[in-house]
C-alpha cells in the first residue's frame, strides 16, 4: 500500500519531478475554501444524513474582493443535495427495488433500507446510495437474482465533490442488466480520512482496472482488490490527481504583452 | 580432420564444454564443440522462464502499450499490460473549462473515433440540461459518427494487417481512410479533433454540396471495401494467423466487461444503436452482424461487415436530412457567434461581428458572457452510453450547478477491453499475442485519457 494513503488530499507540492508549479494551488484554494458546509433546507426532514453533492455559493459569479456595489454579492445559494425519490418511482424502478428488497430478505442478508439509505431518481436514471459495508452483498444479489440479473458492470469511477462537503468522495458503479436492459448506479459516499470501499473484483472481474484507476486518481482504497496498484500514473507518483485539492498545474503564458495565468488560476464564474 | 583423442580425460569429465586440444607441428589445435542439444532443451524447458518486455515503443503493440510477457519456450504463460503512457489528464482538464470547451478536450481522447466521444459527452450534457437536440443536428451527428466508424474500422484493419505483416492491408486501409478524412475535413473543417458536435447540436450546418460529396464517398467505398475480402478474407496466411486466435467466449466477455465487435463475435447481438436507440437510430434500417467463432478472424469479418452497414446508414442519413436548425434555439445555450467560411478559412461571420460591434450592445454582452462564462448546468449527474467502434462508450458527467463540469468521466471501451488481453493470450504463442491484441483494437489515447 503506498504510504501516502493517510493523506490522500495532500497535493504533491515539491515531491517528485513531475508535479506542476508549487504555487499553482494558491488561487484555486481561495475559491474552494468558501464552499463550506451548506445550508440545506431539506436537511431537517431527512432521517439519515443527507447526501450533499455540491457546494454552496454566494455572490453572482463566484468572484470576491472586486468591490461589488451592485448588491448581487449578497446572493446565497445552498449546496445541492439530490432529493430522495418517493414512491412510486415510475417505470421499472419500483420493481427492481422491490425485487432487491425481497432477495436480500430471502438471503437473510440485510434490510434494503439499511443497505441503501437513499434512492434517487433523476433524469430517468436511478441512483442507489449504498452503505459501503453492504456493497458486496448487494452487488452479488443484483447480479445473481433471476429477477434482477445485473450481469454486466459498465465501470467504477470516483467523484470528488470538494473540500467542506460531508463524505466528499463518491465511488460510483454503473451496472447494466443485459437481460432486462436496465441501468442502475450504485454510489458509495466516503470520507477522505477513511476512503475505504469494498472491492467488487470478485463479483465483477471487470472492476479490476476501474478500481485501480479510481485508487490512482482519487485515493479510494478498495479492500479486497487483488493488486491495488497505480495504473495511469507512474508507480512512484505522490498524491491522487483527480482530487479537487490536487492542483491542475500549468504555467503562465505571455501573449502579446499580457500574461495569461494557467487554467486553474484563471477567473472562474462557476 | 582426423579424430583426436582428448588430452586429459579427467578435465573433460569435469567440464563437457571445455575445448579439447591437440599438439601439432603448427601449434596447439583446439576442437570447440557445443553442448549436447538434448541437454540444452532440458535446461530451457525446466523451471527457467523468460520475461520479455514488449513496448511501449513497438510497432506491433497498437500504440504506446507495454506488454510484459512471461514465456516458456515460445508459449506465453503470463501477460501483464502496462498502460498510462498516454495519460494526459483530459478528465481533470475538463473540470477547469466550460461545458462547451470540454468538447475540445474529450475529442482528443480516442483520436480514431473523436466524433463518438464528442457525441457521448454532448448527449450527457444535454441530459443534464434537459434539452432536446433538433432533428437535423441528430441526423448530422449520426452521419458523422457512421463516417467516423468506417474510418476507425479501416485503421483497425490497416494496423492489424501491418502488425501481422500484411503490408498491403495497411496501405489499402490507410488509403481508404484518407477518403474518410478528406470527407470529414470537408464536412467539419478538420481531419481529426473536430470539436464539431457541441452541447445543444452541432457547431455549424453542413457546407454546400455536402450531400453530393457524401454520396460520392459512399460509391468510392462501395467499390473499394470488397477489396479487403479479395485481399485478406480468403488469404490462407491471414486465416492461419487469425482463425482460433484470441478466443474469448461470451461468459468471458460479460465478466470482463468487454463490448463492441469482440462481444458480438462471441454471438451476442449487443449493439446500443439497436438495444437502446439514441439520436433516432431506430429510424435507420441496418443490421448488427454477429459471429459465433469468438476469435480474431470473426472480429475482422465483423468489422468489414460493420463498415458496409455504416455505409447503409450514411446513405439513409443523406435522405433524412431535412432543412432546419442544427442548434437548440435557446439563446442561453447556443453558441452566439455565427461562423462562416471566409477566404482565409473558417471564422466569425462579418455579419455577426457587425451586429455585435455596431448595432446591438445587448448582443455583444450576451456574446461576451456566454463565451467567457459559459452556461450553467443544473446540478445532478448523467451517464449516457453510446456504441463506439470499440464498444460501449459512456460519458458520466456530474454538475454542481456551475458553468464548469464537476466531474467528467469517460467509460472508454479501449480501457475496458484491454483487460481481456491476458485471457485471450495466455497459453498461446508470442506471435498470437499480436493477432489477439490487434483484434481488440485498443486506442491508447482513449484508454489512458
Amino acid at each position: 500500500m503506498p504510504d501516502d494513503e493517510k493523506q490522500p488530499g495532500v497535493p504533491p507540492t515539491g515531491t517528485g519531478g513531475a508535479s506542476g508549479p508549487t504555487g499553482a494551488s494558491a488561487g484555486a484554494s481561495e475559491h474552494s475554501e468558501r464552499g463550506a458546509v451548506a445550508f440545506s433546507p431539506v436537511e431537517q426532514h431527512r432521517p439519515h444524513a443527507p447526501t450533499v453533492t455540491g457546494r454552496s455559493r454566494e455572490g453572482m459569479f463566484g468572484i470576491s474582493g472586486s468591490g461589488d456595489t451592485s448588491g448581487f454579492g449578497g446572493l446565497r445559494l445552498p449546496a445541492y443535495a439530490p432529493a430522495p425519490a418517493e414512491r412510486p418511482y415510475g417505470g421499472w424502478f419500483d420493481e427492481v427495488v422491490d425485487e432487491t428488497a425481497a432477495a436480500l430478505e430471502e438471503g437473510g442478508l440485510v434490510a434494503f433500507d439499511e443497505a441503501v439509505p437513499q434512492v434517487t431518481v433523476d433524469r430517468g436514471e436511478m441512483t442507489w446510495y449504498v452503505a459501503r459495508e453492504h456493497l458486496p452483498a448487494l452487488a452479488t444479489t443484483l447480479r445473481d437474482d433471476p429477477a434482477l440479473r445485473f450481469e454486466f458492470c459498465s465501470g467504477v469511477s470516483g467523484v470528488d465533490y470538494g473540500e467542506g462537503i460531508p463524505q466528499q468522495l463518491h465511488s460510483v458503479t454503473q451496472l447494466l442488466s443485459m437481460t432486462y436492459r436496465r441501468r442502475l448506479r450504485l454510489e458509495v459516499c466516503l470520507d477522505v480520512d477513511d476512503a475505504h470501499c469494498p472491492s467488487l473484483v470478485s463479483i465483477y472481474p471487470t472492476a479490476d482496472w476501474h478500481e485501480r484507476e479510481t485508487w490512482d486518481m482519487f485515493g479510494i482504497v478498495y479492500d479486497g482488490h487483488p493488486s491495488l496498484t497505480r495504473i495511469l500514473m507512474p508507480d512512484d507518483w505522490n498524491g491522487h490527481p483527480q482530487l479537487k485539492s490536487y492542483p491542475l498545474g500549468g504555467i503562465p503564458v505571455e501573449y502579446k504583452g499580457a500574461e495569461i495565468p494557467p487554467p486553474d488560476q484563471r477567473r472562474a464564474y462557476t | 580432420m582426423s579424430t583426436d583423442v582428448p588430452t586429459t580425460d579427467a578435465t573433460e569429465a569435469a567440464d563437457p564444454y571445455a575445448a579439447s586440444s591437440r599438439e601439432t607441428t603448427e601449434g596447439t589445435v583446439y576442437t570447440v564443440t557445443g553442448g549436447d542439444w538434448d541437454e540444452l532443451v532440458d535446461e530451457s524447458t525446466g523451471d527457467e522462464r523468460i520475461v520479455i518486455n514488449m513496448g511501449p515503443q513497438h510497432p506491433s503493440t497498437h500504440g504506446v502499450l507495454r506488454l510484459v510477457l512471461e514465456i516458456s519456450g515460445e508459449t506465453v504463460t503470463d501477460v501483464r499490460l502496462v498502460i498510462g503512457y498516454l495519460h494526459t489528464g483530459i478528465e481533470k482538464n475538463c473540470e477547469y473549462r466550460t461545458w462547451t470547451q470540454g468538447v475540445t478536450f474529450v475529442t482528443r481522447a480516442d483520436y480514431l473515433a473523436p466524433l463518438f466521444t464528442e457525441t457521448a459527452y454532448c448527449m450527457s450534457t444535454e441530459r443534464l440540461l434537459g434539452i432536446e437536440v433538433p432533428t437535423r443536428a441528430q441526423v448530422i451527428r449520426v452521419l458523422l459518427m457512421e463516417i467516423n466508424r468506417i474510418g476507425s474500422h479501416l485503421v483497425a484493419l490497416a494496423t492489424g494487417g501491418m502488425e501481422l505483416g500484411a503490408l498491403t492491408g495497411m496501405t489499402n486501409g490507410f488509403r481508404e481512410r484518407e477518403e474518410v478524412l478528406h470527407l470529414l475535413e470537408f464536412l467539419t473543417g478538420l481531419r481529426m479533433n473536430h470539436a464539431f458536435i457541441r452541447p445543444g447540436g452541432v457547431v455549424q450546418d453542413l457546407p454546400e454540396g455536402a450531400e453530393k460529396r457524401i454520396l460520392e464517398f459512399c460509391d468510392v467505398m462501395d467499390s473499394r471495401l470488397p477489396g479487403f475480402h479479395q485481399l485478406l478474407t480468403g488469404n490462407a496466411i491471414w486465416q492461419q494467423r487469425l482463425v482460433g486466435i484470441g478466443y474469448l467466449p461470451l461468459d468471458g466477455c460479460l465478466s470482463l466487461g468487454v463490448t463492441g465487435p469482440i462481444l458480438r463475435s462471441a454471438g451476442l447481438a449487443w449493439d446500443l444503436r439497436k438495444i437502446d436507440p439514441y439520436l433516432g437510430y431506430d429510424q435507420y434500417d441496418f443490421e448488427v452482424p454477429t459471429d459465433n467463432a469468438a476469435d480474431s478472424f470473426a472480429r475482422y469479418k465483423l468489422r468489414v461487415e460493420e463498415m458496409h452497414q455504416s455505409l447503409r446508414i450514411v446513405r439513409q442519413c443523406v435522405e433524412a436530412l431535412e432543412p432546419g436548425p442544427v442548434m437548440v434555439q435557446d439563446a442561453k445555450i447556443a453558441w452566439p457567434a455565427k461562423l462562416s467560411i471566409g477566404a482565409d478559412g473558417m471564422g466569425n461571420s462579418l455579419e455577426h461581428v457587425r451586429q455585435i460591434m455596431g448595432q446591438s450592445m445587448e448582443s455583444l454582452i450576451h456574446h461576451f458572457k456566454l463565451v467567457t462564462e459559459g452556461f450553467k448546468v443544473p446540478p445532478g449527474q448523467a451517464y449516457v452510453p453510446i456504441e463506439s467502434p470499440r464498444g460501449e462508450l459512456g460519458a458520466h458527467l456530474v454538475s454542481d450547478g456551475g458553468t464548469r463540469p464537476l466531474r467528467v468521466h469517460l467509460r472508454e471501451p479501449s480501457f475496458v477491453n484491454l483487460q481481456a488481453a491476458p485471457a485471450m493470450c495466455e497459453g498461446g504463442m508470442v506471435s498470437d499475442v499480436i493477432a489477439a491484441l490487434a483484434s481488440l483494437d485498443p486506442v491508447m489515447g482513449g484508454c489512458d485519457r
